[in-house]
């Protein structure tokens, strides 16, 4: 009988050792934009290397996505490949969550045509928007229609699905306003599946984040654009690192983001990733194929991170479109 | 004339199979060529990384192990109580006959339905957020009508000859059942059980809905462990809380990386998920025979 209540006895300690458990290390959850993903994870990984405590997970959800479970107060940082919509900033505020908002990468949008391509050598910002307007939704189906002089082809379009940030980037520049774009195209989360569409059709034309031009050189031709403003750099210019850094490939490059929920910055463990971020960023941000930001901007961030100043500087009415790596950091200041 | 169209039949037979094996063989080969060289000791051992050289699996299994046998200790009781009680206990009348209808027409619902209704019940109604238990919970709704199905067919191989056997000397209900009819379908209720495993272990879409999330690059809390102080050795189920991600998780998100390294590595990934996949059905297959009975 002695023996049966001594190990229940120790059943119960280990239920009660189990109950209690060892002590949690602290759990930062990210997620949000899947072009920001890779610079986010690079970073995580580091941190981790590096001795941090923190246990950071990062998700991908898109960049609206993100935003949505942001606002829901489930994540402590979003990962944006856009600044934070009107929309999703009273979704925001209605739930009480408040951010600080900082710029960690520049990304360019590469637009794109098969190899065997060989009638397009640049397109204009207008020739893109007759191609992609709303309203060329079944009527410009034909290369013969973008430009005087190019052959009798049938143009087969190719983009990012309508949750990216990407996608509301290159419509707001091209078209005019975010989400405007005509809907007959093949739309695709995943951009491998818009390299390999394009790769196998003459006649097709798509646009994505650099980074994937960059792994795939071999399948896809990069279209250099022209945006007819001789101020920042005359003629058609193909994107690269450079270009994107002294902003003469425009509209199509933008800054990226990443969104620190308030709240979430008085736990040490967050104070110490995004200092461990901002601080490893330039050279992390270059590994992974994106363009680091002027040194001073993240200066800046670090500044306008430690000092607590919550909000965006893309409010209302601001455009995010043209923004140069300089006007960001006079904005940032 | 007869006899050239049943040949003719027979040819266009044999092509309609071979056309699927060798579609099949392809793809194999494809992966194992591609993945093969990347399945080292260190593929198992490492965290997801940026570097795809450097990523691995770690994470993905053992979040794989951890939602399998979560998910194995919801369904088995429930499904199997849920069979025994409407083969041997339910009256026949129309009620349980809606209650079967239903459970058929649920094994057949697109497993991204099941991912929304965990998304919604368990992820934000019962507060589990992203948790094994979470998803655990959204893959045994899904597993669970093939479970009951399996089960109660299991139950019906049972001749009624055993049953009146055992009440004839004398034993309840529950001891005829107990006792004689659940071993003699044992051998079929565990294939219907380890089937409906491997078709959880290979479910993305429920899982992506529910957002288990993808950089993980730590395990659920272990649910034994061993400390240098008293008590010495933990257990502990707060893993059943902790975020996970698994293996068809981890696939998609590296095929979908502009990297080729990452490719390389989700062919490895692949492989991986088919020989645990060929290894439970292997195993169904073993069990079916070996417990095949002639009554």
């Amino acid at each position: 009988m002695k023996k049966i209540s001594l190990l229940w006895s120790i059943g119960v300690m280990f239920l009660l050792a189990a109950l209690i458990g060892p002590a949690d290390a602290d759990l930062i959850k990210v997620d949000g934009s899947s072009t920001v993903f890779p610079i986010t994870e690079a970073v995580a990984e580091e941190f981790k290397n590096s001795g941090g405590q923190a246990k950071v997970m990062v998700g991908i959800s898109g960049t609206g996505g993100g935003f949505k479970r942001f606002c829901r107060g489930e994540t402590d940082i979003s990962d944006a490949s856009r600044p934070i919509k009107d929309s999703e900033r009273t979704l925001c505020k209605e739930s009480g969550i408040t951010y600080i908002e900082l710029p960690v990468a520049y990304d360019g949008l590469a637009v794109m045509v098969n190899v065997k391509n060989t009638w397009v050598d640049h397109l204009t910002v207008k020739e893109l928007n007759r191609i992609w307007e709303p309203s060329a939704q079944g009527n410009i189906m034909n290369w013969s229609q973008v430009r005087p002089g190019f052959p009798d082809k049938p143009i087969v379009l190719f983009g990012p699905g309508t949750d990216s940030g990407t996608f509301d980037y290159f419509t707001e520049a091209i078209n005019g306003k975010s989400a405007a774009s005509r809907g007959d195209y093949t739309a695709s989360e995943d951009d491998n599946v818009l390299v390999e569409g394009i790769a196998s059709d003459e006649g097709a034309i798509g646009y994505f984040g650099l980074a994937y031009y960059e792994q795939n050189k071999d399948k896809l031709k990069l279209v250099p654009i022209d945006d007819e403003n001789p101020s920042n750099g005359a003629g058609p210019i193909a994107p690269s690192m450079e270009t994107v850094m002294d902003a003469t490939y425009q509209p199509l490059a933008r800054p990226i983001f990443v969104y620190v929920s308030a709240k979430a910055t008085q736990r040490p463990a967050i104070k110490e990733f995004i200092n461990y971020y901002l601080k490893n960023a330039p050279s992390l941000v270059e590994e992974v194929g994106y363009i680091p930001l002027q040194p001073e901007s993240y200066d800046a961030a670090v500044q306008r991170f430690n000092q607590g100043i919550k909000g965006t500087v893309f409010g209302s009415g601001i455009k995010t479109v043209g923004v140069k790596m300089a006007d960001l950091l006079m904005m940032e200041k | 004339m007869i006899k050239i169209l049943d040949r003719i039949f027979k040819y266009i037979g044999i092509g309609a199979v071979l056309l699927g094996l060798i579609v099949l063989a392809v793809l194999v080969l494809d992966v194992v060529r591609d993945g093969f060289p990347r399945l080292t000791w260190d593929f198992f051992t490492s965290y997801p990384s940026s570097k795809p050289e450097q990523a691995g699996i770690l994470s993905a299994w053992v979040g794989t192990l951890w939602i399998m046998l979560t998910t194995a200790a919801l369904t088995i009781p429930l499904g199997i109580g849920a069979a025994i009680y409407l083969e041997e206990y339910a009256p026949k009348n129309r009620w349980t006959d809606f209650i079967e209808i239903n459970i058929a027409n649920l094994a057949g619902v697109p497993s991204v339905v099941y991912g929304i209704l965990g998304l919604g019940l368990f992820v934000r109604a019962l507060h589990m957020d992203r948790s094994v238990l979470a998803g655990s919970c959204t893959l045994a709704l899904l597993v669970l009508p093939i479970v009951i199905l399996s089960t109660r067919e299991a139950l019906r191989a049972v001749p009624s000859s055993i049953r009146e056997a055992a009440y004839a000397v004398g034993a309840t209900r529950w001891q005829a059942i107990s006792g004689q009819v659940l071993p003699a379908a044992f051998g079929n209720i565990l294939t219907g059980i380890i089937l409906a495993m491997s078709r959880a272990i290979g479910e993305t879409a429920p899982l992506v809905t529910l957002g288990a999330l993808t950089y993980i690059p730590f395990l659920p809390t272990p649910p034994v462990s061993v400390s240098p102080s008293f008590p010495y050795v933990n257990f502990s189920l707060k893993g059943l809380l902790d975020p996970f991600t698994v293996l068809p998780i981890q696939i998609f998100n590296w095929v979908s990386r502009p990297q080729k390294g990452f490719l390389i590595c989700a062919a490895a990934g692949i492989i991986v998920l088919l020989i645990i996949t060929l290894c439970l059905n292997g195993a169904a297959i073993y069990l079916r025979h070996k417990h095949q009975k002639n009554w």
